[in-house]
């Protein structure tokens, strides 16, 4: 059977050894890390016996904060993937200088950047952005879940379906070696035959059906499952930018959708849409992926936007300063995120007028920017700040974000873009306002809301550890890539002849080591938490005088979030009940009405795997297979009228004193 | 938190001004235009930047908890007064730079021929600019000079404080061509045509490049741009003339093959329709040019008819063109003999399009017209 091709190729498509990059000692090494690894976990979980455990309460869990906790798992998960990609290329530019081509051919190290792009803003921001919407947004407006549980449950799995495709590209086949944006004619099946590209747009696509799902669902609930007296002027800041941004996901994502399905026309059936003949044109593919692409950008801000303003308000012990014009300042933002995409091809040869328009459109979303920032500032003057890890974030944030945003408007103006476009300088903005703005967000809102996730606050000493190398690692990994786009360098070079630049590389490769030593500190930081939990324990379930809803209940919440959905009267909903002399009730509950946890969302990931990789290597019969059986599993689902159940009043009055028991107890 | 940022950022400004920032300092007035732009805005932006800055750090310092002598507001949330001044500011800023790039982006428009050569220096009316064509290759770059019939790969020379007009062109896949020292980057696209206007003025080598990532050899995609007096530049050229090597259509097609680093090649001649025919993508004899097409589809198209003239492609540089469920790769044979095609682009040579936008920069001259036929799909996203 193995001599017969024609059979083989039937069987296994385009697969065959060759695929497999046994020849390439890196890639052999990582495989084996990772099959190690991957391993000792399995037989961890086994021999504790936790797979029926894993499977029950969370894999098929459609509670919120459970899918909320996964996605920042996932996230964490990738980010470190991404973060290996990213030393790599400072390591192959520190060294690729006088000859020295480095330790990466240009095969791997293109894949590198390319990989390293997608993952951190598909697989780690995005997860890390949607997993604390998804936890907090409900707990917020005061909801017992969002509005369709299943569906956030099938988002979750489908944003991990893309992330095994990106994972599995780097041990079956490879990666697209194009730019983490694959611009055509260079991502066309006549540039780039190999399966890098499938392995690209398979696992967007599949990604992007979560992301546009999870999207729909956390706007459907923050418009309709509110608690009772929040208008949409009381909605906590955290949920307004949460509320925009899902918003944007909605319009945005389809675009992304649409043109990699041009694109894997142009790839599979030989349409010519982005193709250099019969009338293709490539300047619709860069136009119509940034019309996904700007938005998206700020799709990862906004949130964090929100974020700062909660930590802000609270460890000010002051109200948010300008609330209004906050919420029309994210608004304008929204709105202004469709209007800038052109921004990132100034260099394309459109007319001075269309320039200037998208350059004068782009300047303009600095100023809600700027208000915002004078907001929190304003938040601070005369409050009492306690400068907890939170607030730590944010003001590393204020001092960081508002460097990136100068840069950024520097680049929107259209002359200046056409000296720097594409340079490092270009590189080390987008770093400064992704890990200045986003990421530091992120860390500011794990360090936040972990204790209300799983009832004990994380070790100070590790997330300063953290902080500080985060902080410190970034000036020195970025700053040397404003002096070297300043010196006309552009990004994505493999080699470089002029030896006067190596000092920066150099430096930025030190920066990077930095940043490392700051994953490993959060990394520490949760291990020495979780053994420490006792110590570091609250039960209050209201560790920072909070302000909003998500402090009034317990920590961890149980499932059913609010034993009584609160009323809400006025902006900070809880801090407005403490100061009214709130009591908790510890009568009258009643049984809760919650919905059915499901396999089918993971069922339907898997299925979903399997066609995507069957697309990718062209094997045709596997292709079908799991796309009848993705439809078949869908329309089963439809029959499943076992979809939810009460929770008795029995256990809600149980965990309800148990509750109170600890009340009692943190009281004493 | 103060004094770290002193500690990062000021010797990273310190080291800027030691080290060879050719953004910062170049040698054509193009880019030192643009070099301007940028200082005028960064001190512009600095007016908010900096007192958000200092103001972040004295507000965290001075309302600390532990600093109880500080006034403590828990309910103050609004201030009208405050409102308009965060509104405002931000505001007139960016009405300054706003107008400032009107002004800047079309001053400096690439396609915009040049009226100085200096600050203070008109552009001579009898001076003619040079003409240069540029292919970006996979993974080099071919310079033509139509005016001297000539062509050279990976290495350019221009006459100082003479204006020079590029059109700018791909053969495979997206690059874009840029000389830091020179003037801001353009994008050069198969089957369009970009076009960049700029001028040198200080005599020396410069480095040039590919700005835009395209694929594996894209980091040796360099090439060495020479600033060159009158009479270097007149040496340089007779030089790059005696060459006996000739850039006809097969030799073009030969160099077009992908390869990386590739050496200073010159040729003592070219086709004097090779820039065109890669333009239209028909370098190849027998294969229709798109610009044929567009205006044969414009009067119609050939209807069926044109379903036959479909040929099988034959030669191509990649190995695998094809998409998996597609016909075979075809070509679109061309109808006229390649003679014919010859004497309609001599009677009507190949011009700058006609530039449609109907907004333009106050007291900006429009760009001259040109006859439409032959004009190649300019990009636009007007």
């Amino acid at each position: 059977m193995f001599d017969n091709p024609a059979l083989l190729k039937a069987v296994f498509g385009r697969l065959t050894l060759e695929s497999f990059p046994y020849h390439e000692p890196i890639l052999v090494g990582t495989f084996a890390m990772v099959a190690l690894g991957g391993l000792a976990l399995v037989g961890i979980l086994t021999y504790y016996r936790l797979w029926g455990y894993l499977w029950r309460e969370w894999f098929t869990s459609i509670d919120h904060k459970r899918i909320g906790i996964m996605y920042m798992v996932l996230g964490i998960v990738m980010l470190l993937r991404g973060f290996s990609d990213a030393i790599m290329m400072r390591l192959q530019q520190a060294i690729a200088f006088g000859g020295s081509e480095g330790y990466l051919p240009a095969h791997h190290y293109d894949q590198v950047f390319t990989a390293h792009g997608v993952i951190m803003i598909f697989f780690v921001a995005m997860p890390l952005v949607t997993g604390l919407m998804n936890f907090v947004v409900p707990l917020q407006i005061g909801a017992r879940d969002v509005s369709f549980p299943f569906l956030n449950n099938f988002s979750f799995w489908m944003t991990t379906a893309g992330a095994i495709l990106v994972m599995m590209s780097l041990f079956v086949g490879e990666f697209a070696k194009t730019g983490w944006l694959a611009y055509p004619p260079l991502s066309n099946i006549g540039y780039s035959p190999d399966v890098g590209v499938d392995y690209y747009i398979w696992a967007l696509q599949i990604a992007g059906i979560g992301t546009l799902l999870s999207g729909v669902n956390l706007v459907a609930t923050i418009v309709k499952m509110r608690a009772p007296g929040m208008t949409m002027m009381k909605l906590p800041v955290f949920t307004w930018t949460a509320l925009c941004t899902n918003v944007l996901i909605v319009a945005a994502f389809p675009v992304l959708t649409a043109v990699l399905a041009l694109l894997s026309l142009d790839r599979y059936v030989g349409t010519n849409f982005f193709t250099n003949d019969f009338g293709g044109n490539p300047m619709m593919y860069v136009n119509l992926i940034w019309i996904w692409g700007h938005p998206e950008v700020y799709i990862l801000i906004l949130p964090a936007f929100g974020i700062f303003s909660e930590v802000t308000s609270t460890f000010s012990g002051k109200r948010l300063f300008g609330y209004t014009s906050m919420v029309y300042a994210t608004v304008v933002i929204t709105i202004l995120a469709y209007l800038v995409w052109l921004h990132h091809f100034f260099t394309m040869g459109s007319g001075a007028s269309v320039n200037s328009f998208f350059g004068i459109t782009t300047m303009i979303i600095s100023i809600p920017t700027g208000a915002k920032i004078f907001n929190w500032l304003f938040t601070m003057y005369r409050g009492r700040i306690r400068f907890e890890l939170p607030m730590m974030w944010t003001i590393a944030f204020m001092l960081t974000f508002v460097i990136g945003g100068m840069t950024g408007v520097l680049l929107a103006v259209p002359p200046a873009d056409f000296v720097l476009h594409n340079s490092l300088f270009l590189v080390a903005h987008f770093h400064n306002v992704i890990i200045g703005g986003v990421l530091f967000g992120l860390f500011a809102g794990i360090s936040y809301w972990f204790p209300k996730a799983f009832g004990f606050k994380l070790d100070p000493f590790w997330g300063k550890m953290s902080f500080w190398f985060w902080v410190i690692g970034f000036y020195f990994a970025f700053m040397p890539l404003y002096v070297l786009g300043l010196m006309g360098v552009t990004r994505r070079l493999r080699v470089f002849n002029d030896p006067s630049l190596q000092i920066w590389f150099v430096i930025a490769a030190f920066g990077a080591v930095l940043i490392a030593i700051g994953i490993l500190s959060f990394l520490i930081q949760i291990y020495v938490s979780i053994r420490n939990r006792e110590k570091l324990a609250d039960f209050t379930g209201d560790p920072w005088d909070g302000r909003t809803l998500e402090w009034s209940t317990s920590s961890p919440p149980p499932a059913y979030n609010f034993a009584f959905t609160p009323v809400v009267h006025d902006l900070d909903a809880w801090h407005d009940m403490k100061r009214r002399g709130y009591t908790r009730p510890l009568e009258g509950f009643k049984a809760i009405h919650m919905p059915k946890n499901t396999g089918t969302g993971i069922i339907l990931a898997v299925l979903s795997i399997i066609f995507g990789f069957a697309m990718i290597w062209y094997i045709w019969w596997l292709a079908a297979f799991g796309f009848v059986a993705m439809l078949a599993v869908t329309i089963g689902h439809t029959f499943n009228y076992k979809r939810d159940f009460h929770i008795p009043a029995d256990e809600v009055i149980r965990t309800e004193g148990e509750r109170t028991a600890l009340l009692a107890g943190a009281a004493q | 938190m103060k004094r770290f940022l002193a500690v990062t950022i000021l010797p990273f400004l310190t080291m800027l001004t030691a080290c060879n920032a050719v953004v910062m300092s170049p040698s054509g007035d193009v880019a030192a235009q643009q070099r301007d732009l940028i200082v005028i805005s960064t001190i512009l932006m600095l007016i908010i930047i900096v007192p958000v800055m200092l103001l972040t750090v004295f507000f965290a310092w001075r309302y600390r908890q532990s600093n109880t002598e500080a006034r403590y507001e828990p309910d103050w949330d609004h201030s009208t007064q405050l409102e308009l001044i965060i509104w405002a500011a931000p505001l007139l800023i960016i009405i300054c730079l706003g107008a400032l790039t009107w002004m800047g982006t079309h001053l400096l428009d690439p396609y915009r021929p040049l009226d100085r050569i200096a600050p203070g220096k008109l552009v001579d009316k009898q001076t003619k600019p040079l003409q240069v064509e540029v292919v970006a290759l996979d993974w080099k770059w071919l310079f033509i000079y139509p005016e001297y019939g000539v062509a050279t790969v990976n290495e350019l020379a221009a006459p100082v404080d003479r204006p020079i007009n590029f059109r700018l062109t791909s053969s495979a896949v997206m690059n874009s061509f840029y000389i830091p020292a020179l003037a801001g980057q353009i994008y050069t696209m198969p089957g369009m045509a970009t076009k960049l206007s700029a001028v040198i003025n200080h005599p020396g080598t410069f480095e040039g490049f590919s700005a835009n990532y395209s694929g594996a050899g894209f980091s040796g995609m360099k090439f060495a741009f020479l600033g060159l007096s009158d009479a270097d530049f007149d040496k340089w050229m007779a030089g790059v003339k005696a060459q006996s090597g000739s850039l006809d259509r097969n030799a073009y097609l030969e160099l077009e093959r992908p390869s990386e680093n590739d050496p200073v090649r010159r040729y003592g001649s070219v086709d004097a329709q090779l820039f065109t025919a890669v333009l239209n993508r028909c370098v190849e004899l027998g294969k229709m040019c798109m610009d044929e097409m567009s205006s044969i589809d414009a009067k119609g198209g050939l209807g069926l008819a044109g379903i036959n003239n479909l040929h099988p492609l034959e030669y191509d540089k990649y190995t695998r063109r094809g998409a998996i469920f597609a016909p075979p790769a075809t070509y679109v044979a061309r109808i006229c003999t390649t003679e014919e095609e010859a004497r309609m682009r001599v009677s009507q040579p190949l011009l700058s399009p006609r530039d449609i936008s109907p907004v333009l920069g106050a007291g900006l001259p429009r760009p001259v017209s040109a006859p439409l036929f032959g004009a190649p799909r300019r990009p636009s996203n007007s």
